[in-house]
């Protein structure tokens, strides 16, 4: 089975049609990849899908609004991966 | 269906905010400006219109389901085929449902048919925005009224 930076990676290379050499756990998806906020609803649908859970994307914005979190803590790879696997842990554990 | 004022929707027949599915019709006028340019003497509905026609019924789906706390703001169109023409007197019936609520967007599928006839189809994407003014949510109070929509069907 894949890790969840691989299955996060193909998604990423496949909705944005970014070569998937370029994508590594330390690319932040904005600032690096370039992805703006309307492909990532493409990204966050299909992780959403994979994965079975729902990105708290609204939560995840507020916090970067309101200065309570850094955009790196989500939209870096490694760490929107690790989100992930909190998201899927957690609804493993509810289940 | 008033083309020149976007109104698109005529009525609501069926609203499963559970099953998150809906059903609407849309009534084509015999006569519009909007036939005059498209086009003379071979009047029909432009595809940009069936398309926005799509998303009005996704957007009552979106507003039923989300009990009129967010409104559904078009943003993204995928895979729309118009597999036939629409004409004016046609009568729509366009069926549409949720096919992924995100956190702060949705999508949706749709589809318009006349006469059991299938004539467009579309994925739309929404982001779910809280009502901006007063003045707006009024507004869709009254949208929705005009289109009798099943205010039972939200309340809790």
């Amino acid at each position: 089975m894949s890790s969840t930076f691989d299955q996060v990676a193909t998604i990423i290379a496949e909705t944005c049609d970014i070569p998937r050499d370029t994508i590594t756990p330390d690319s932040h998806a904005i600032d690096d990849l370039g992805i703006d906020s309307l492909d990532f609803l493409d990204i966050a649908f299909a992780i959403d899908k994979q994965f079975g859970i729902k990105l708290p994307l609204e939560k995840w914005t507020q916090e970067v609004n309101d200065g309570k979190a850094t955009t790196e803590q989500y939209f870096v790879l490694k760490n929107l991966c690790a989100r992930i696997d909190e998201l899927v842990a957690a609804k493993g554990a509810s289940a | 269906m008033q083309l020149e004022y976007f109104h698109m929707i005529d009525r609501i027949v069926d609203l499963k905010v559970d099953e998150k599915t809906i059903v609407v019709e849309a009534q084509v006028p015999k006569e519009s400006t909007v036939f005059e340019g498209h086009f003379p003497g071979y009047p029909l509905m432009p595809g940009v219109l069936l398309i926005e026609s799509m998303a009005q019924a996704s957007g009552f789906l979106l507003l039923g389901v989300l009990k009129f706390e967010r409104m559904p703001i078009l943003a993204a169109v995928k895979e729309a085929k118009v597999r036939g023409s629409v004409f004016p007197g046609d009568l729509m019936t366009l069926e549409a449902s949720v096919a992924h609520e995100g956190s702060g967007y949705a999508m949706t599928e749709a589809k318009i048919r006349v006469d059991g006839k299938l004539r467009a189809n579309s994925t739309l994407t929404f982001t779910l925005i809280p009502f901006p003014n007063s003045d707006m949510r009024g507004y869709m109070n009254a949208v929705a009224a005009r289109v009798g929509f099943p205010q039972q069907a939200v309340s809790p």
